[in-house]
């Protein structure tokens, strides 16, 4: 009856929109690439972001890699950005209207454009394409990523050292190796300072949803959390923490805003030096693509300054920590790494290989609860 | 554990009673507004503003309210004055809203909000159990309570609600009677619009207070649901909201101590309840026609006969 009716007139009013919206943006890009083209030829670069840039998150952290560039290169390049573009098919007209209008270095930063940008690089081999946090390549579509787990490790002592219950909530949104590896790692580095930990998951299924994310810090805190922790995108998780007069540690960026009382640290991701060495390599013709996968030695993954209410003698444990991973003498998944289980996964004296990393699909011991698969 | 489960469950009930209410007004004189998720998140995006703006948290609560009517007013007019289809313009309202709301909002996304906090009241916040389930939510929630007793006295016990309902069965008839059909019904749905909004409201001050583009997440459609899970009777939408509103709290308490349930088989669950009671009252037409307002969705014009 009316539902039929309903779905139909749903997707004529959808397709209207889009059409609309794509005739505009054609439009504008045109008349933009003239106006280039007389003022003599700067390297056009364009960002594609997935959600709205905000003042914290995932897509400002990516953001303020931009910001790098055109600081660095000033007049030299012209930098186009389209946010919140969904992932699918919506992204890969995107990626090629950016393409055919000129911009000759192209940024996707959102796990779902992947495979979007994949085909528009096929099309356009004369563009040089990156893409963040995927894991396939091509001629010219490189890929870069951040070694978030190494800061998550150092979170994690942080965390053990402070907790008065023993238990720490972490929000999580999907079940991904990157996520996984965040968690783990988390509780490896609890447990290198305080053996009794236990780590409470709870999966919201989605990246960005503050109703689901608070919810969801909330029954952790409920069930004696007293630290809590997000890989999730919104405030959401530091302000319940702020609220109930718990502690929390922000994830990509640096919500202590959010939480004056609540942040004791923010694991923090930097794209900046990337961006701009990428950007150099293009102008210099020296282009290729790459794989990237960088932590702190590099200063891709960071720690926010800590909040008053962590203790000296952390702060130090947390800065020897900080410096044995620069060095390479420290790695958070170094053997003996047991799961669950109690079956030992990699054992003493090795390392989890990056291949083993990018795939990881168990919780260690000390973590609660089944991981979805 | 289970007071704090309960109070939580409660907490993420009152948004839904708050919309489920207005649209069950709205249906019940006869016209289906999708739009409800479109009304909340402009009502939610405009009491942060508000609130942002002047800390006055009444102020941005009434401000969330007024925002839903004006949405709602859009609506009216295209309906009922200019007879378009109801069932596209509540989904064009829904579309519009979203967008208008994170446009409106942009610059808001950032900014930090002290909510309005739960009641302590003088002995009875503080009672053992009780104190805690009963006593301890923000004016809001007690709000809702409230806004339940007032659609049900007025449905059901009021002449007002009686010609409404008349309105909704039979509109031809009641304006053969005299009644202004097209002016009841503006007012019906300029309530549910105002409503809406207070829903959104409740959430972008009170439950998270932060302002977030499409920050109500499908919970005005959950409303709508509501109303057909309820079989249009207010009682019911009350504790449909709370078992709604229990289904997402539970899922993470469920996940927290690990038991193994997956938890998109919990998020579904209210859906499929929805699926469910609407497959078992198209069984029994006594049932649709017992409830459903019967001119429902029909576009109405006082020259027809």
């Amino acid at each position: 009856m009316h539902y039929q009716y309903l779905a139909g007139k749903a997707k004529h009013l959808l397709g209207l929109c889009l059409l609309a919206g794509g005739l505009a943006a054609a439009g504008s890009v045109l008349a933009e690439e003239k106006a280039a083209a007389a003022a003599g030829e700067p390297l056009k670069i364009g960002f594609i972001y997935v959600s709205p840039i905000g003042d914290a998150g995932w897509t400002y952290q990516h953001d303020e890699g931009r910001k790098a560039v055109e600081e660095k290169f000033g007049d030299k390049v012209k930098v186009t950005v389209i946010d919140s573009v969904p992932e699918g098919a919506e992204a890969e007209r995107v990626a090629r209207e950016m393409a055919s209008s000129g911009n000759k270095l192209i940024f996707g930063t959102s796990f779902g454009f992947m495979n979007p940008l994949l085909k528009v690089a096929k099309a356009f081999p004369d563009t040089a394409f990156d893409h963040a946090s995927g894991y396939k390549t091509a001629a010219n579509l490189g890929n870069y990523n951040a070694r978030y787990y190494e800061g998550r490790y150092l979170a994690g002592i942080i965390a053990g050292s402070m907790t008065k219950s023993n238990t720490l909530g972490y929000v999580a949104a999907f079940p991904i190796p990157e996520v996984v590896q965040g968690i783990n790692a988390y509780t490896l580095g609890a447990q290198s300072v305080n053996p009794a930990i236990k780590v409470k998951v709870v999966w919201v299924n989605s990246w960005f949803d503050p109703g689901r994310e608070r919810e969801a810090a909330d029954a952790l805190i409920d069930q004696g959390a007293d630290i809590v922790t997000h890989h999730t995108d919104s405030t959401a998780v530091v302000a319940a923490a702020e609220e109930k007069g718990k502690y929390a540690i922000a994830y990509h960026s640096d919500m202590s805003k959010y939480g004056k009382k609540a942040q004791l640290t923010a694991v923090t991701h930097h794209w900046g030096d990337y961006c701009v060495s990428e950007v150099q390599k293009v102008l210099d013709g020296t282009w290729k693509p790459s794989s990237i996968w960088k932590g702190i030695k590099d200063g891709m993954v960071d720690l926010a300054p800590f909040s008053d209410a962590v203790p000296k003698d952390v702060v130090e444990k947390v800065t020897t920590a900080k410096a044995a991973i620069v060095s390479g003498e420290l790695q958070p998944f170094a053997g003996p790494v047991v799961d669950q289980d109690g079956k030992e996964v990699v054992a003493k004296g090795s390392i989890m290989s990056d291949e083993d990393l990018s795939k990881m699909d168990f919780y260690v011991k000390g973590v609660e609860g089944k991981l979805p698969k | 554990m289970l007071i704090l489960i309960l109070t939580a469950t409660v907490a993420a009930s009152i948004p839904l009673v708050y919309a489920a209410l207005g649209e069950l007004v709205v249906e019940k004189s006869g016209v289906l507004n999708l739009g409800v998720e479109g009304m909340m998140v402009i009502g939610a995006v405009c009491a942060f503003m508000v609130a942002a703006e002047t800390g006055l948290l009444w102020l941005a609560v009434l401000a969330g309210a007024v925002a839903g009517a004006l949405m709602a007013l859009i609506f009216a007019v295209l309906t009922l004055s200019l007879m378009a289809n109801q069932v596209a313009s509540g989904l064009a309202l829904t579309i519009f809203g979203v967008g208008l709301s994170a446009f409106i909002g942009q610059a808001y996304t950032s900014v930090a909000l002290d909510g309005l906090k739960g009641l302590s009241l003088p002995w009875l916040s503080s009672l053992p159990v009780v104190g805690k389930l009963l006593f301890s939510y923000d004016i809001l929630a007690y709000g809702a309570l409230l806004a339940f007793f007032g659609v049900s006295l007025f449905l059901y016990r009021s002449r007002a609600g009686l010609i409404l309902r008349a309105v909704g069965e039979s509109p031809h008839s009641a304006h053969a009677l005299g009644y202004p059909v097209i002016r009841i019904r503006y007012f019906a749905v300029l309530f549910g619009g105002a409503m809406a909004g207070l829903g959104g409201a409740y959430l972008s001050v009170v439950y998270t207070p932060l302002w977030a583009e499409n920050m109500t997440a499908g919970r005005g459609w959950i409303a709508l649901a509501l109303v057909v899970f309820a079989t249009w009777r207010p009682g019911r939408v009350l504790l449909g909201a709370l078992l709604f509103g229990g289904a997402t709290i539970a899922q993470f308490h469920v996940q927290g101590l690990g038991v193994e349930i997956p938890s998109q088989f919990l998020t579904m669950l209210p859906y499929l309840a929805t699926i469910v009671v609407l497959v078992i009252i198209s069984r029994d037409a006594n049932v649709i026609r017992l409830n459903a307002p019967a001119s429902l969705g029909q576009v109405y014009h006082d020259d027809v006969h």
